[in-house]
């Protein structure tokens, strides 16, 4: 049915606006100026409550209501937004959450989800307005006679509204705004002005007609009754007349509005804002000038308010700028089309398939030597090109995303382990591979935690370490030089390589008394079974922390740098491949067959003959520098005999650089990557295959595996020991 | 979802709506129900099957009740439902449409309600 598609639509746009409200609750706290953050929340409250209306579910709209009715009192500054109640309102947040979840899988209310919101709503009780009663439907407006307003007839606020035509349509219900006024205050008089109601076949059954004059005896500010109506401004007309207006006010009121002078002084003066005499006196007396002004005259409503001095001006130009920022936001909402991720998989397989069918008809044509067929493949693989591109960065997501569940989590469990921690994130809209972040965002959460619990020191260590109370964590993404890094920084109490040491013995990992580097020791902490933890907390410490984090990074094609100061943190840097599936390839080849290397590592080529330094260590002298190098002939083990002219192609991954001696230089192309089988997974040094456009089969190169063989002091490669580590026991 | 469901009562044709009368259906109910009454030439149409009105159905009602007097004819809205009332009352709409409601537990105030 289609109403079933709507509300998925409405779970999934809950699912958003509750992020959004996460977001800013937990922005909230630092936030110097948390104004924005609180409308924020509360539009998202607002909206959810209204749209799970339209669908009648009535235990999000009851749990909704309440909680909105908490946040228009901190909108209104009428309570102030502590912890607890930010904790508080975490929970309604979740508790919502797993509301829509129910609602998504058709059932409406549990016992065990009605037992949580009456919790919830008992706890929010406190922050409601006089004795806390919890008002469980909107308030059903009583028929008021309009002279039993007590207390003079100057009391209330008078609001016009001429809802627009496309409310309706929109989703809106103005019954829904009249409602809600009804909790904000109470409604003495209501008139509906319904005169624009075409008759005959004029009639569009979903155009709103509606009108209303109303007014509302209320202590709220104008503010507040004017973001009742946030969503239906645009195009609505809405004129606030506040309390204690001038006679004259209201007549200029009347005529600024399109109906009949009679029939809107007649409610006015039911309304008890003026009495008939009034009416009568400035209806006549001001008819001429009427006249002479024409029939524009206080059509605009800024005006209008500016000229009641209702309201000075610069808050007339906030209005509006708000107002415009949030059509902006709309406008571009307007321009997002959900896709299913599976869908741009296939997508991207396909273009894969093209780039290697594309290639091979160009090498085709490149063997018949015929002019326009060449012609012809070239601009076919230039729109490949253009197509692999788009199509690649369809499933680019920013990081941003990620990074901000990361925000609810060291809020968690900072609060458990008792320690005061402020996150930063930087980088949010560096965007990478979806797959790639999916697949990071477990490894990020154990980094995570494990610098909450073993990174950043208890607050009496830090005190006594003369370190600010409040830990700092920091999330950090940008681009490098064709890869992403992803750095999580800690100011705690760094890591402490004789634990470590010690720890890698006991556990067998390394033989006692083995010299090792720092960057070695530090990168023991990711061998399996590594778990440094005096006490096995809740967080972590069950030893299956950073070797799965390796192991999944490993997977991405990744890599893991660990920079650690001893009591003045640690920062963990995770490098990682732009996209998993097609890379800019540059081919090398050594004897008969074509190896690929990613052409963003690739630094430069050169002759290897004068830079030769010494052929024993292998070493080669770049402009003064030492550069370590491979051949890769020995590597690969490859029959035959090398050239007499080698190249060497220089790579850099991360921070080193390494020359690979190669005979030929084939020149860049663009190639799909086709994973391995498990067998091959123990070489070294390759990552992976792809088909070349004349059928063959050309490995690509792992290069961080490559530079780090030539990096190792005794150059690995004739030993070929079986990890990265240095030779332990075994 | 709204049905409608002809019937007579007193030798009197009547059109009963059962369902939600909102935006969702109001652009079927616009063609259905004037069709409908004019087809028994129906004068009556019976609301107590209402489960939900929102404005656009309220804008409906009061189209249908406008259409039929401009036409020399008169529509009767009879047996509102509570959700009607509720309605009705909050948009202070019951005297624009000037018929009869009558409820249980009947408010004082509306069971004379006529104009």
């Amino acid at each position: 049915m289609d109403l079933d598609k709507v509300k998925q639509t409405f779970i999934l746009e809950a699912r958003e606006l509750l992020a959004a409200m996460e977001e800013a609750l937990l922005g909230i706290e630092e936030d110097l100026n948390p104004g924005e953050s609180i409308n924020a929340m509360f539009r998202a409250v607002h909206t959810i409550k209204g749209s799970a209306g339209l669908f009648g579910l009535d235990p999000i709209v009851r749990f909704s209501h309440t909680v909105e009715s908490v946040m228009d009192r901190v909108r209104s500054k009428q309570i102030s937004l502590d912890p607890t109640l930010v904790s508080l309102l975490l929970e309604c947040h979740d508790h919502l959450a797993s509301l829509i979840t129910s609602t998504q899988e058709g059932v409406e209310e549990t016992p065990e989800s009605h037992e949580g919101s009456q919790r919830l709503l008992n706890q929010l009780i406190p922050y409601l307005e006089g004795n806390g009663v919890i008002e469980s439907t909107p308030v059903r407006v009583a028929a008021q006679p309009s002279g039993a307003s007590e207390g003079g007839w100057n009391e209330c606020w008078h609001l016009s509204i001429r809802f627009g035509p496309d409310v309706l349509r929109n989703g809106m219900d103005p019954l829904s705004f009249v409602r809600y006024l009804g909790t904000l205050g109470k409604i003495v008089h209501l008139a509906s002005v319904v005169e624009k109601l075409p008759r005959g076949e004029d009639y569009d059954p979903e155009t709103c007609y509606l009108g209303i004059e109303l007014d509302l005896d209320t202590d709220a500010d104008r503010q507040t009754i004017e973001d009742v109506f946030e969503f239906v401004r645009e195009d609505s007309e809405i004129r606030l007349l506040p309390p204690h207006s001038k006679v004259e006010e209201y007549i200029a009121f009347i005529r600024a509005m399109p109906e009949d002078e009679r029939f809107l002084g007649e409610i006015l003066v039911a309304g008890g804002c003026i009495t008939t005499k009034d009416l009568e006196e400035a209806l006549r007396t001001q008819k001429a000038e009427t006249l002479e002004d024409g029939v524009i005259h206080g059509r605009l409503i800024g005006t209008i308010l500016i000229e009641d001095q209702a309201v000075p001006p610069p808050v007339v130009a906030a209005a509006l700028d708000k107002q415009k920022k949030f059509q902006d936001r709309q406008a571009q909402e307007m321009k997002v089309v959900k896709v299913q991720a599976d869908k741009l998989d296939r997508l991207v397989d396909l273009v894969g398939e093209l780039v290697i069918a594309g290639a091979s008809a160009n090498a085709m044509a490149v063997q018949v030597h015929e002019p326009r067929l060449l012609e012809a493949t070239t601009i076919v693989n230039k729109l490949v090109e253009e197509i692999r591109d788009n199509a690649l960065s369809l499933r680019m997501v920013q990081i941003g995303d990620t990074f901000n569940r990361f925000r609810r989590i060291v809020r968690d469990v900072s609060q458990e382990m008792g320690k005061s921690i402020e996150l930063e994130l930087h980088g949010g809209d560096t965007e990478l591979d979806k797959t790639i972040v999916e697949k990071l965002s477990d490894p990020l959460m154990h980094i995570v935690r494990n610098a909450i619990d073993h990174g950043i020191e208890s607050l009496e260590v830090r005190r006594a370490r003369g370190k600010p109370d409040t830990g700092s964590l920091s999330l950090n993404a940008f681009h490098d030089s064709g890869s992403i890094v992803i750095e999580v920084a800690d100011d705690g109490g760094g890591l402490n390589k004789a634990k470590i040491l010690k720890k890698a013995v006991e556990r067998g990992i390394i033989r006692e008394g083995a010299e090792l580097s720092d960057a070695e020791i530090t990168s023991l902490i990711f061998e399996p079974g590594f778990s440094t933890a005096e006490a096995i907390t809740k967080l972590s410490g069950r030893g299956v922390g950073m070797d799965v984090v390796r192991q999944n990074i490993d997977e991405l094609r990744g890599s893991i740098e660990l920079e650690s100061y001893e009591e003045a943190g640690t920062t963990l840097r995770i490098r990682l491949p732009l996209t998993l599936a097609i890379i800019d390839g540059f081919r090398v080849g050594i004897g008969t067959a074509s190896y690929v290397l990613p052409l963003d590592l690739v630094i430069e080529c050169l002759d290897l003959g004068p830079f030769l330094e010494s052929e024993e260590n292998h070493l080669i002298n770049l402009r003064g520098e030492v550069l370590p190098f491979l051949r890769l002939r020995e590597i690969f083990r490859m029959p035959g005999e090398p050239p007499t002219r080698e190249r060497v192609v220089v790579v850099q991954y991360g921070e080193t650089r390494a020359g690979l001696v190669v005979d030929r230089l084939m020149g860049e192309f663009q190639t799909v990557i086709k994973p391995l089988g498990n067998l091959f997974k123990q070489v070294r040094g390759v990552g992976g295959s792809t088909i070349l456009g004349s059928g063959e089969v050309a490995l690509i190169l792992d290069v961080p595996q490559l530079i780090q063989l030539a990096s190792e002091p005794s150059s690995g490669l004739r030993r070929r020991p079986a990890t990265h580590l240095p030779p332990t026991h075994s | 979802m709204l049905t409608y469901h002809a019937s007579q009562k007193d030798h009197q044709p009547i059109l009963s709506l059962t369902g939600v009368l909102t935006i969702y259906t109001v652009a079927q109910a616009r063609q259905e129900i004037p069709a409908r009454l004019a087809k028994r030439k129906a004068q009556v149409l019976d609301l107590s099957g209402i489960e939900e009105l929102d404005t656009a159905g309220a804008q409906l009602l009061l189209w249908l009740k406008r259409d039929a007097s401009s036409r020399g004819t008169e529509l009767a809205l009879a047996h509102h439902s509570p959700a009607v009332v509720e309605v009705l009352d909050l948009l202070r709409l019951t005297a624009a449409f000037g018929d009869t409601i009558l409820l249980s537990p009947p408010s004082p105030s509306r069971s004379h309600h006529g104009s």
